[in-house]
Parts: C-alpha cells; structure tokens; sequence
C-alpha cells in the first residue's frame, strides 16, 4: 500500500471513486474477450482496496482529508472528506467487492448468464457511488449518489430480463426512488431550510432553538426516506431485489446497498441530529420501536419462506433494523454496535449468499426443502454456510458476537430492557431459521441414500465461488478473534466509544 | 450600426429570411437559410443576455418613436433569458428537422414548414423583447398563426382537427388577452409596459383594471396550457410533426408563462395581483391539480407523444406554481425551469421523433425492443426522462430543489410534500416507456427497419441531454440569470427608469 504514499489525501478519495468508474469503462472496452474483462476488473478491485487502505492508514494518524468539487446550489457544495465511519464502511465494501468478483466469474460463467458486460459494468458503477457515499462530506452529496447507487443498480436487479425481473424491479426502483424523493429530499431541504447547511458535523446541526417537534417529523422522514435501510413497511423492494443474480445480491443486498441505507442512518443520527438530541426527540423511540417490531416480524416472516434466497432477504431485513435500533437507542455504546454489525453482519451475510448461489449452480437448489443431505455433496459450502449462520445468529466464535455484545450493552445502558429482548428474542428466531439449515444438510440422509459417504459423492461449485465463500467465512472467525482494528476506527468517531460510559 | 439594432435582430432576421425561404423554393437552401437565421439569432441572443446582466436593461426605440408613443423594444435578464433558450431550441430543432420531416410532411410543403417555424422564432422572439403590450398581442398572434400552420402540416390528418381546436382555443385566448389589453388602454391611456405600470397604480382598486387582469390572466392561461384550459394542447402536440412538437413543447407555451410573468410583476405589480386580488390562491390550486391529474393522465396515454404532452402540462404546473409562490426564490424557480424544462422536453420529443422516423409510430408498443435497436436514441430518452423526473444531476434536480425551497422559505410545507409527491408519478410515466424499451421483444413485422436514427438527428439531441446533464452539475449560468432576473422582476416598473 506503500504505492499511494506521496499522493494527496484529497487525490487518494478522488481515486477512490473514480478507480471503479474507470473499471466500468476497462469493462466496456474489454467487453469481447470475457478473460481480459474479469483480469481487469478484479485488478481494478485490488487496486481500490489499497486505496482504501491508504486512506485508513491517514485516518488513523489523523490527517484531515477533503475535496470539494463543484457548487451546486449557493454553499452547497459537492464535497467529499474522510471520517472513521464512512472509512470503516469503504474498507468493508471494497474488500468484499474484491471477493465477490471472484465469486461472480465463477458464478456467471457456471451459471451460463448473458449480458456479462452489462453486469459488470453495472458493478462497477455501483461500487463508484458506494465510494462516493463513503467519503460525502454533506447530505447533498450523500443524496446524489444515493440515488446514483438506486439507478445504477437496476440493471443488475433486473439482469434476468424476464417478467420476474421486471417485476422485482418495479418495486425496486418504485420504493427506492420513491421514499427517498418524497421523504428523504423533503427531510434534506426541510433541514437546508431550517439551518442552512447540510454538512456533517460532530454533535450535529441542530440546536436548541429548533422546534422539537419539527425535527421529530424530520427524524421520521430521515428514517423512511433512507428507504434502503429497509424499515418496515417499506421493506418490500429487498426480497423483491432477489430475482437478481446471485453475486448481486450477495454484494448490493447484503452489503453495499442495504448498508449504504443504515450507513446513512448513522451518518444522519450521529452528524446531523447528534446523539444528545436525538434523546429529545419524540419520535425516537417510536422509531425505536417500529425498528424492533421490524426486528421481530421480519424475522418470523423468514421463518416462512421456502426459498433460500427469500429467507436470507427477510433475515437481512431483520438484521437492517439492528443497525437502525442501534443508532436510535443514541447511546454512544449502542451506535459503536451498529457502526461493528455494518461490518460483521456484511461478512457473515454474504457468506450465506455465496452459499445459495453455490448451491444453485452446483445442484439447481432454490428451495429449503430440498437441501436435506446436502451436505454429503457440498461439504465445504455447508461448512461455510453454518459458520456464516453462526455469525448471524451471534454466537462465539464468530464476528456476530461483538456487535450483538455492544448493541445489547447500549440498550442497557439507555434503561431499555425491552429492546434487550427483542435482541434475544431475535436470537433464537435466527437460531430456528438459519441452523437447520446446515444440519439437516449434514446429519439427516438424502432420500433415497442410504450409502455411506463417499467422496465421490462431493459435487462442490465451481473453484472460485468456493474459494470467495472459504474466504468471508474465515473472515467471519478472524473478525471474532481480532476486532481491534474495527473497535479502534469505532472509536475514532466523533462522541462515539465502545467503552461504558463508566469509562468516559 | 450593428450593434446599435442588435436588439431588434432577434425579430427582424427570421420575419425577413421568412417570406426569403417561399421565394428560395428548394428544400435545401431553405432548410440551410433557417438553420443559419435561428443561429445568428440565438448568439445574437446569447450576446444580448451577456450585455443584460452586465449593463442592464437595454432600450430600443423602433423606427426612432420614442416611448410611450413610440413602440419599445425592452430587454432585460427575464426576456433575454428566455430568448436565449427560445433560439437555441429553434436552431437545434431546425438542424433536427432535416431529416425528421422528410417522413412526416409531404415534399411539396418543406417550404411552408420552414417559413412557418420562421414566422412563429419571429413571433416568439417579438413577444419577448417587446415592451408594449399590444405589441406583445400582434407577435402572440403572429406566432398563434404560424404554430397552426405548422401543426396542421402532418401526413396524418388528425392534425387537421387537432389544429382546428388549437385554433379554436388559441383565438379566444388572444382575444381576452386583447379585451384586457384593450381595458386597460381605456383606464390608463397608454400601451407601453412601463408606463402601463406607473398609471395602474393611480387606478388599482377599479373595476376596469380588475376586470382586464382577469381577461388577461385568462387569456394567457389559454395560451400557456394551465389546467383546466389546457385541453387543446395534447391533442395538437400528439398529431403535429415531431420537428413541431419538440420546437413547440419547449418554447410556445414557456413564452406563455413569460407573458404571464410579466404582466404579473411588471405591468400589474406583485402586490396588486397577489395581495388585493389574492390571485396566488387559484393559480396555486390549479398548478397543484395539474401537477397530480395531468401526470396521472399522462401515465394512462398508450401514445408517447401525448404522455410527453400531458407531462408538459404537468409540468407548466410547476412553473405556475414556483409564480403563485409570491417570492423572489420560487419566481427563480419558475424561471429556471422554463430554461430546463426546455432543454428536457426538446430531448425528449426529438428522440421520439427518431423513433417515429424509424417506425412511422410513436405507439408504446412501438418502443418494444428498442434499447438494443436503438441504443444512442433510448439512452438519451433514458437522461432525458430522468431529468423530467428529477433525478440528482441533471437539470430537473435542480428546478425542483429551487422549487421546494420556495415553498419551505414561505412555509408551504404541504406544497414541498406535494411538488416531491407529484414528481413520483413522472417516475411512472416515463418508466412505462422505458419498460418497454429494454425489457420487450420488438414486434416481428417493425425488426426489419429498426436502426439507429441518422446523426443528424442524435447530434441535435445529444446536445440538449448533455446540457441537461452540464446545467444540472454547474449550475451557476442557469441560477445566476434566472435568480437576477427574479430579483429585477420583484423591484418590479419603479426601479426600472424609463432611459437606461
């Protein structure tokens, strides 16, 4: 990571964003030959992975990094700058984009899909305006690319081109672009209108001489308007988002796009309201609480599908909410747990993922049902799949632990025993949907096979998908044995402290 | 010399090359004579904006008669503003229309296209830079009758009766607008703008002034298709040539909302329209039902052309509404989306006349399959749409930011909710077509003849969707005109002195 020592902190984030585009556009002129597109893609990942590195690296000695682009609107800039939550939320996606290009050349190619280009291209886009979320210095840009991040991932929701497709896309695009122009824009320019600026800053813009009541409707248009972050009832558009490819939803719907939704969430809470309000406000724990029921209700919807893929989408829904409570409990210790679940749930997620689309291009499974015995032939994958699942539910040793550690810690701290229940509640519910899964696949006999095992009975994915899902379920361990570096960008936020306030 | 006239330029090039472009005969010279009038006009326009916003109001005496008695030529940030997209419009439709009208108007009638297009960039430019309102009416009228002509000279003859109907309308329009004119000319004596404006003063609460102000503002929102007068320009816009339609949508009516905008503030004054007569309540209301009925409707056409149309009136709903706001910030906004709205709409109808040149069809079902058929055509219809719904970086974001601003900054947050609402249902109406462009196997009989347009048709459009994106990202053109002329059109006649 050396390579990017002399450049400019304000250089790096601009490459940070434009690295991905320009992948897009290698992609398109690579398009005819499917070898050089993947090698340059996957290269053009690498590379923003050290960017990103880079940029932590000034993160943590403390160098103030900014670049301001063009004037919009009169003091509204398009600007960008580093802080600890958005790096914390870059390192994530730009790592996991790394391991999902990996996945999806195995996955497109095993799986015979057209329109690779399209796909690609669309990736990467995306991945750019993930970037460009990351390091967005005020609401204005936030919201730009927001919906950049919306528009550029149609496509890949809609890849199949059926009329399932564009079914799901409708909702996709109906709820996405629709919450986040009639609520989120509201919010943002009722916030302009009221104070004048839109940047992010420590402890918030507003202050006492707004009218509570006025910033507890903003605070629930804020909440509805990040329609990413999947509160009920406008959680449809995420199972609706499953008929895209695998690798899409492993990477856009377990990681970049739901969670540039909470991401947003926290940035709102911890830079525009500011925790210490956020406690005044009425509407926070009304918030709270739907956030809780969506805990709970999506959890048990989850338990209902069949469907693989359906019920990772309602346990993703159900795990957004974490993230939300977390940031509205608006204790320090609690959003400390929300910033750690972006990062362990996203590991633990998409190592689900790359599960059932391994499953799907090994044995053409989509249903539940038919994955008894499974694991005879796809030991490796079901391996990864109880350890993602762990992950999930929360259990050592896996990632999981910590953030439901802090969150569970922070809703104590704010005298909330309810919300711990809803957390354990919860627990189970994804002990009850997630494990049989692994061991039905394991200990219950195929029909019909009554054999002993055999190796010759493994009939894995192809290597690169098993490669991508070896690697995120180690992550899942490795972040379980050393989160240090996790708690230390945590810690660097602003107000934010994964010590009890004992600790202060 | 030159430079002394260049003011009155914008009207006279076009009103000479016109009866030129009858005499000339031949296709092709005309269409090049067209071309080059509409371009001088638009960088003499440019030039005129220029010396507007650094100078000030410029002032012309035509044929050396003085105002008030003399006709004036008028030119300030507002007019200047809006001519410059008029013109631009005008040239690259013109460049667009080469190629487009060979399909859809007999041969023996290109000459009469280009004269007419002439006639009305004359009669468009003439309402402008006018400053003596009945003046205004003679180029509304010029301008009425060559956009008849142009409408009803499509192969497909229900222009006919489209036409008919614009006519029918457009006339009653004109003439209340000429009643009021004519009343307000019994009160006060006078038809120069200015002076119009300094005597109603005296005259404010009688019933003669009222009354004109009535048949005015009636009038004009004839003429500028406000719901629920707007039924005449769907049909019109459906059936008229594509060329038409996208020279049309994106400069008549906005002139309109000009000649509304300045009999509002400068003749009238803010405070006697808004305050006396509460006029911004009705204009507010009706802006409101059209913004949600008309996109509505749009979403039901199974034509794109009329979805295009019914959207147009949704959004002429949006510009009233940024004028009913009564403050300098939702004026601005009303300004800067007669700019934008014209940059989105001529887009967006030249890519449907690519497609009807291609298919003879601007049918939805004939949009099937065309994203792989057509691809530089339906991305720009693709930027173009998400401009008109108003998606980040374009200029459609921006128009509707300034908008909601100005509803917020007078505390109308339910008009905020509602201007957000309505342009949810854009989403809609273009995502249809959109749908079936990329989504939908084109039709066995229509693969044989689908290719992508001639570039002489994508050149024209691909300019305007790149200024859609450019004046979406730097803004400080479009916002600095726009918000100066707001300011200048506030202080209203007083400040503007009679000699610059």
């Amino acid at each position: 990571m050396n390579i990017w020592q002399g450049f400019e902190p304000a250089t790096l984030i601009a490459l940070s964003i434009c690295i991905p585009f320009i992948g897009a556009i290698l992609v398109i002129a690579t398009g005819k030959s499917p070898n050089l597109r993947e090698a340059s893609t996957l290269a053009i990942a690498a590379l923003l992975f050290t960017i990103v590195l880079a940029i932590t690296d000034l993160t943590f000695s403390g160098v103030g990094q900014r670049l301001d682009l063009i004037e919009v609107f009169p003091q509204l800039t398009i600007s960008f700058s580093v802080e600890p939550l958005g790096v914390l939320f870059a390192l994530v996606a730009s790592f996991l984009w790394i391991i999902t290009t990996i996945y999806a050349i195995g996955y497109m190619r095993g799986h015979n899909e057209k329109n690779q280009t399209r796909f690609f291209c669309c990736f990467a886009l995306a991945i750019s305006s993930v970037m460009a979320i990351c390091f967005s210095d005020n609401l204005l840009t936030l919201f730009i690319f927001y919906e950049v991040l919306t528009l550029s991932t149609y496509p890949l929701v809609t890849h199949a081109g059926n009329d399932a497709a564009k079914k799901g896309g409708r909702i996709y695009l109906g709820i996405l672009l629709g919450t986040s122009v009639a609520f989120l824009l509201f919010a943002i320019l009722g916030t302009y209108s009221l104070t004048g600026t839109l940047d992010f800053k420590a402890g918030g813009i507003f202050d006492a001489s707004h009218s509570k009541l006025v910033l507890s409707c903003l605070l629930v248009l804020f909440c509805y308007g990040i329609g990413k972050a999947a509160i009920m009832p406008f959680h449809r558009w995420l199972p609706a988002a499953m008929v895209a490819p695998t690798p899409v939803s492993a990477l856009l719907h377990a990681v970049a796009v739901v969670k540039a939704g909470v991401f947003s969430i926290l940035k709102v809470m911890i830079y525009i309201f500011g925790l210490d309000m956020l406690k005044e406000l009425s509407t926070t724990d009304v918030m709270l609480y739907i956030g809780a029921t969506t805990v709970l209700l999506s959890s048990c919807i989850a338990m209902t599908k069949d469907n693989l893929k359906a019920r990772l989408a309602y346990s993703t829904v159900s795990q957004l909410s974490y993230i939300v409570v977390g940031a509205l409990l608006a204790t320090s210790i609690a959003s400390a747990g929300a910033a750690m679940h972006i990062a362990t749930h996203a590991v633990g997620k998409i190592t689900l993922f790359f599960c059932a689309g391994a499953i799907m291009v090994a044995s053409h499974k989509k249903n539940i049902s038919d994955m008894v015995g499974l694991g005879r032939q796809m030991p490796i994958t079901m391996t990864a799949f109880a350890i993602g699942a762990i992950s999930i539910i929360g259990l050592p040793p896996m990632a999981g632990t910590w953030s439901k550690w802090y969150l569970v810690l922070g809703a104590l701290e704010a005298d909330k025993l309810f919300i711990v229940a809803v957390l354990m509640i919860s627990s189970l519910l994804n002990i009850a949907y997630l494990l049989p899964i692994p061991v039905k696949a394991f200990f219950y006999p195929q029909e019909g096979q009554n054999t002993p095992w055999d190796k010759h009975d493994i009939k894995e994915a192809p290597l690169p998908m098993l490669l991508a899902l070896t690697i995120t379920s180690m992550g899942c361990l490795a972040l379980f044995f050393y989160p240090q570096p996790l708690l230390d960008l945590i810690n660097l936020i602003p107000g934010i402290s994964t010590q009890l306030d004992g600790g202060r | 010399m030159l430079e002394q006239n260049l003011a009155a330029l914008p009207i006279i090039l076009p009103l000479i090359a016109a009866p030129l472009a009858i005499i000339l005969g031949r296709t092709m010279p005309i269409w090049i004579l067209a071309t080059l009038v509409s371009g001088c006009a638009s960088i003499i326009s440019l030039q005129l904006l220029d010396t507007v916003l650094t100078t000030g109001v410029i002032s012309y005496a035509v044929g050396g008669w003085q105002a008030p008695w003399g006709i004036e030529l008028r030119i300030d940030t507002a007019n200047a503003f809006v001519l410059v997209a008029v013109t631009a419009i005008s040239t690259l439709v013109l460049l667009f229309s080469k190629d487009s009208i060979v399909k859809e108007i007999d041969c023996s009638k290109h000459a009469l296209f280009y004269t007419a297009h002439l006639l009305c960039l004359a009669g468009l430019s003439g309402i402008l830079i006018t400053g003596d309102a009945f003046n205004l009416f003679v180029f509304l009228e010029i301008s009425s009758l060559a956009t008849y002509t142009l409408v009803s000279l499509a192969r497909d003859k229900r222009c006919l009766t489209a036409a008919f109907r614009y006519l029918v309308m457009g006339t009653i329009g004109a003439t209340f607008i000429l009643i009021g004119v004519g009343l307000l000319y019994m009160k006060t004596g006078t038809l120069n703008m200015l002076d119009l404006a300094t005597r109603i003063d005296l005259y404010d609460s009688s019933r003669t002034i009222n009354t004109g102000l009535a048949f005015i503002i009636v009038g004009v929102s004839i003429k500028l298709a406000l719901f629920p007068l707007h039924m005449w320009l769907p049909p019109a816009y459906t059936h008229a040539p594509s060329a038409v339609t996208a020279f049309l949508a994106s400069t008549a009516t906005k002139v309109a909302v000009y000649v509304m905008v300045r009999f509002i503030f400068t003749i009238f004054g803010a405070s006697y329209v808004f305050h006396s007569m509460g006029m911004e309540t009705i204009l507010m209301l009706f802006a409101i039902i059209a913004i949600f009925k008309c996109s509505y409707t749009a979403a039901m056409q199974k034509n794109v052309k009329s979805t295009l149309a019914y959207s147009s009136v949704a959004q002429i709903g949006y510009m009233v509404l940024g004028i009913s706001l009564v403050n300098v910030t939702g004026l601005m906004s009303g300004l800067l989306h007669i700019f934008n709205h014209a940059l989105m709409k001529g887009a967006l109808f030249m890519a449907v006349g690519a497609v009807f040149y291609r298919l003879g069809s601007a049918d939805i079902s004939a949009f099937k399959g065309l994203g792989k058929r057509m691809p530089l055509t339906m991305a720009a219809f693709t930027l173009a749409g998400l401009s008109i719904i108003g998606v980040p970086l374009t200029v459609g974001f921006i128009s509707k930011w300034y908008l909601v601003t100005a509803a917020l900054e007078q505390s109308h947050w339910f008009i905020a909710a509602a201007v957000l609402g309505g342009s949810l249902l854009a989403v809609v109406y273009i995502g249809r077509i959109l749908e079936a462009a990329y989504f939908q196997e084109p039709d066995e009989a229509n693969v044989a003849k689908i290719s992508e347009a001639p570039l002489s048709m994508l050149i024209p459009m691909w300019i305007l969707v790149i200024a859609n994106i450019y004046f979406g990202i730097d803004t400080s053109f479009t916002t600095e005109a726009a918000q100066h002329a707001a300011e200048l059109l506030f202080q209203n006649g007083q400040v503007m002195e009679v000699k610059p």
